[in-house]
């Protein structure tokens, strides 16, 4: 790869308020898909500059296809447009052959709807999602000829500002950004707004200043004003090196989904992107308590959006945006309490006008369980799409370590009526490298999947069953945060097992994720702030899209690690310890620290816990800690079979030391 | 019933692709809320016949697509209407029921207009360079088709080619051409034209579609005076 030179930092003083059309046109005809540099969705704001607006800018670190369907980028566009003293703008990543004509001709990162440089804003604003766009980001900074580096800007730079789960492990990025946000934005963003906007209006006096009253926001981390603290190389405190600053940052807990019924007019592009539908947010946060899952852990308590608003949202959404498809979107959407009734809404309007095109609903990640699949098969009338279920162990004793409780009858039970209604083709999600597993454990993944084929036999002659198979990557904030990480060897090592077990076996068909992608996304899900030495210099020697499999590359990683005299085994395979401090400590996503040590005893000891919206508490530190509680609508589980709906699961015991009675 | 629209494609949005200018029209057709026919079958699709494929990043003034529709339909005030709900650059210019039996787009147009903005040293070489191509007897091309690459002779597609003016644009000099080519049994893309010409393309705007029929010419859907809306861009 190519040492990237980077662009010479600019100044914004004298800002340049020219669109840079007329110099960006002159390339589209040399790239592809060159409608992604060109704006002029439906739904895109026209946004005034003018003074007394905040300028901000959203970036989303990975292509336009990837990053314009980002529901938290556009919630935010939306509640920043309709402001008075705000505007907000979008930028994605140019692709590469873009890039290299950017960089050739000096055009530095513009904006989608004025095509103004991104230096030219007061806020770029970035959705980190991903671990491994973190390079991108850096080169989306470079290529706005903004410093680099949070020490090395001014005034006259617009500030840096980081939002998404991925902020929750702050330190690998901590540099490179003024600030993070922890949690829901929707709240938060205007409070930012108003402190920016203040700031602004008295004339930019110092850029420190501004950095200690955005610290005061809940929520808000602003990494410059902490210092990491070291002992013999080991990480022993993130403090506040100036008074008055938290301790500790909480992140911030949106109370009432319906108060904010965004994104009210979704973008829809011109050019496909992935998840082109409209998507509908039925409830946010999961109490389902996969071990592994850092989103369900990060996002509680449970908040639901009522089921007349959801329908309302879905009703208008189609008629706005053209769209034949909508996606009840969620952690899991067969859990939402009114499911049911708004799937037959949806369906009763589209069926109720004669000649009215047929719609078709979606529901990422599906429960496994029959009922799930009725629910499927009665919405996917105007296609057919895939089943995807995740069982992600193969085997009962690892689904309990996990606390995925999905009984192999339940499994059956769902590919037997996925089958039995037409389907041929199933999807099924494994994860290898989980704590406590066993070559059994890996091996019973392909001793299910022919079960599964067998199922499907029974009514195809020939069925397919994908076995996607993906290496764990241990998540701040969850249970498994003090796990150390399968090697990349290992995780082959396992692969390749499963690969043979499958060998010659009819219908199955297994994928993989390349294991050396798992072991870089862990160098950035636990790093401390040493990691940010990393990252740059991977991105200096052209490591960009790192989520893109034809440009990973874990030797510059490596390479980057040896230069920074830091050690794979000591950042990612590395088992912690109890009271050791983990780099995000200072950082609190609700969750008490002694509750996820507990449920990481409890998944060694492959004690299973079952869901608190429908049983006792707890006390994860969710809800009591925030002043909340779950809004669900249904007093009762759903129907359906597994996950804590009504299941058996077996000798499986709630820890007598975690229950504090029902609230 | 079948409605024949005729829409033009003008500023930033020449960038989309033919398959995203599909997708537009499908969601301004659901918007507007018009019984547009589905195919069978699991993947219903909305029954859209667009004739000539506009490559990537050329304008044009005058762009068909023919949608089925479930019952017949009132077209007065149609265009309008479609028009607002399509993205900015793309108008809708006339719309007409077709008669029933009417040919397709694809099956009926003969030959097609583009304006060519190209550099190409001056406007002398380029009128040598166009006689050149007049005059010769076959103009042999590679192209490339299902991967392979194969010679095609470019000459028999070309029925007019002429230079009708130059100007500045930006400090540079660049000259207009038109040309029309024949759509059948394969069309002519301007980037092929400019290369037998050694010019640089900078703009192709397709201007005008033709149906030649026992020696008698006319449009897919005639406009009296093309209104062209231009996108003003945001500069």
């Amino acid at each position: 790869m190519t040492e990237r030179v980077p662009q010479a930092p600019g100044s914004s003083q004298g800002k340049d308020v020219r669109s840079l059309w007329p110099r960006i046109e002159p390339l589209l005809a040399r790239v592809t898909k060159p409608a992604r540099y060109i704006g002029g969705e439906l739904h895109a704001a026209s946004p005034v500059h003018e003074p007394g607006r905040v300028a901000w800018l959203l970036l989303y670190p990975d292509t336009y296809e990837i990053g314009l369907p980002n529901q938290g980028l556009q919630i935010l566009y939306e509640i920043l447009n309709e402001r008075d003293d705000a505007l907000a703008e979008r930028a994605y990543a140019p692709w590469l052959d873009l890039e290299a004509l950017m960089r050739a001709s000096g055009l530095p990162l513009f904006s989608l709807e004025s095509h103004l440089p991104a230096s030219r804003f007061d806020v770029l604003a970035f959705n980190l999602s991903a671990e491994l766009t973190v390079t991108n980001v850096l080169n989306m900074v470079d290529l706005a000829e903004v410093p680099m580096r949070a020490a090395d800007r001014t005034c006259e730079h617009p500030l840096v500002v980081v939002g998404g789960h991925c902020a929750f492990n702050p330190e690998p990025m901590a540099d490179f950004v003024d600030a993070f946000v922890m949690g829901d934005g929707e709240e938060v963003v205007g409070e930012l707004n108003q402190v920016i906007g203040d700031w602004l209006r008295s004339g930019r006096p110092s850029r420190g200043d501004l950095l200690k009253e955005l610290a005061m926001v809940r929520g808000v981390y602003v990494p410059s004003l902490y210092e990491p603290r070291y002992e013999g190389g080991r990480l022993v405190g993130v403090e506040p090196v100036v008074p008055g600053t938290p301790e500790r940052v909480e992140k911030r807990t949106v109370a009432d989904l319906d108060a904010w019924p965004y994104p009210r007019h979704q973008l829809v592009p011109l050019v496909e992107v992935v998840h082109d539908r409209l998507n509908v947010e039925v409830f946010r946060g999961c109490t389902r308590g996969c071990r592994f899952c850092q989103a369900g852990m990060i996002t509680r308590p449970v908040r639901e959006r009522s089921e007349r608003e959801v329908s309302r949202m879905v009703r208008e959404g189609l008629a706005a945006s053209g769209y034949d498809e909508v996606a009840l979107t969620s952690l899991s959407t067969a859990d939402f309490s009114g499911v049911e009734p708004v799937i037959e809404g949806v369906l009763d309007s589209a069926a109720g006008c004669p000649g009215a095109p047929p719609v078709s609903v979606s529901l990422p990640s599906l429960r496994v369980d029959a009922f799930t699949v009725g629910l499927a098969s009665q919405i996917q009338r105007a296609k057919r799409t895939g089943l995807t279920f995740a069982p992600e162990g193969g085997t009962w004793r690892m689904r309990r370590v996990i606390n995925k409780l999905i009984r192999e009858e339940d499994l059956y039970a769902a590919l037997d009526a996925a089958f039995s209604q037409g389907w041929r083709r199933v999807k099924l999600y494994f994860l290898v490298g989980l704590p406590t597993e066993t070559d059994e454990d890996v091996l019973a993944i392909a001793d299910l999947s022919k079960r599964c084929v067998e199922i499907g036999r029974r009514y195809h002659q020939n069925v397919t069953v994908v076995v996607s198979v993906g290496g764990f990557v241990p998540k701040p904030h969850t249970p498994f945060q003090w796990f150390g990480q399968d090697t990349g060897a290992e995780i082959r090592r396992k692969v390749i097992l499963l690969r043979e077990a499958c060998r010659g076996a009819r219908g199955i068909s297994l994928r993989w994720h390349d294991p050396d992608a798992s072991v870089a996304e862990g160098i950035v899900s636990r790093g401390d702030r040493r990691v940010g030495a990393v990252i740059e210099h991977v991105w200096r020697h052209g490591g960009t899209f790192q989520e893109w499999s034809e440009h990973f590359d874990l030797g510059l990683w490596q390479a980057a690690l040896d230069a920074c005299g830091l050690s794979l085994h000591d950042l990612v395979h590395r088992e912690r310890e109890e009271d050791e401090v983990l780099p995000w400590d200072h950082i609190s996503a609700g969750l008490h620290r002694d509750f996820l040590w507990q449920d990481w005893q409890d998944a060694q000891a492959e004690e299973a816990v079952t869901d608190c919206r429908w049983t006792p508490c707890y006390d994860c530190g969710a809800c009591t800690d925030g002043g909340l509680e779950h809004v669900v609508a249904s007093p009762v589980p759903p129907a359906g079979g597994s996950q804590g709906t009504g299941q058996d699961i077996g000798d499986a015991r709630v820890p007598a030391s975690l229950v504090r009675g029902p609230r | 019933m079948k409605i024949r629209f005729r829409y033009s494609k003008l500023g930033k949005v020449r960038w989309t692709s033919q398959r995203d200018v599909a997708r537009m029209w499908e969601r301004a057709l659901r918007r507007a809320g018009l019984p547009v026919a589905y195919s069978q079958g699991f993947s219903p699709r909305p029954l859209l016949s667009f004739g000539l494929a506009l490559p990537t990043g050329c304008e044009s003034l005058g762009e068909y697509v023919d949608v089925a529709t479930t019952q017949p339909l009132d077209v007065a005030g149609l265009g309008d209407c479609i028009s607002t709900l399509l993205p900015a650059g793309v108008d809708v210019q006339a719309v007409a029921g077709l008669p029933d039996g009417s040919a397709s787009l694809q099956q009926a147009v003969t030959s097609c207009v583009w304006q060519l903005d190209v550099c190409a040293g001056s406007t002398e070489e380029l009128r040598r360079q166009v006689a050149g191509v007049l005059s010769a007897g076959s103009l042999p091309i590679e192209r490339e088709r299902k991967g392979r690459v194969e010679l095609d002779d470019l000459r028999p597609a070309i029925v007019r080619l002429q230079v009708v003016g130059s100007d500045q644009l930006a400090g540079q000099e660049f000259s207009t051409l038109l040309a029309e080519v024949l759509t059948q049994p394969r069309g002519v893309r301007p980037p092929e034209l400019c290369s037998v010409l050694g010019a640089e393309l900078w703009l192709a705007r397709r201007t005008h579609h033709w149906i030649e029929h026992d020696g008698r010419r006319s449009e897919p859907l005639p406009i009296d005076a093309p209104q062209v809306r231009r996108w003003k861009d945001a500069s």
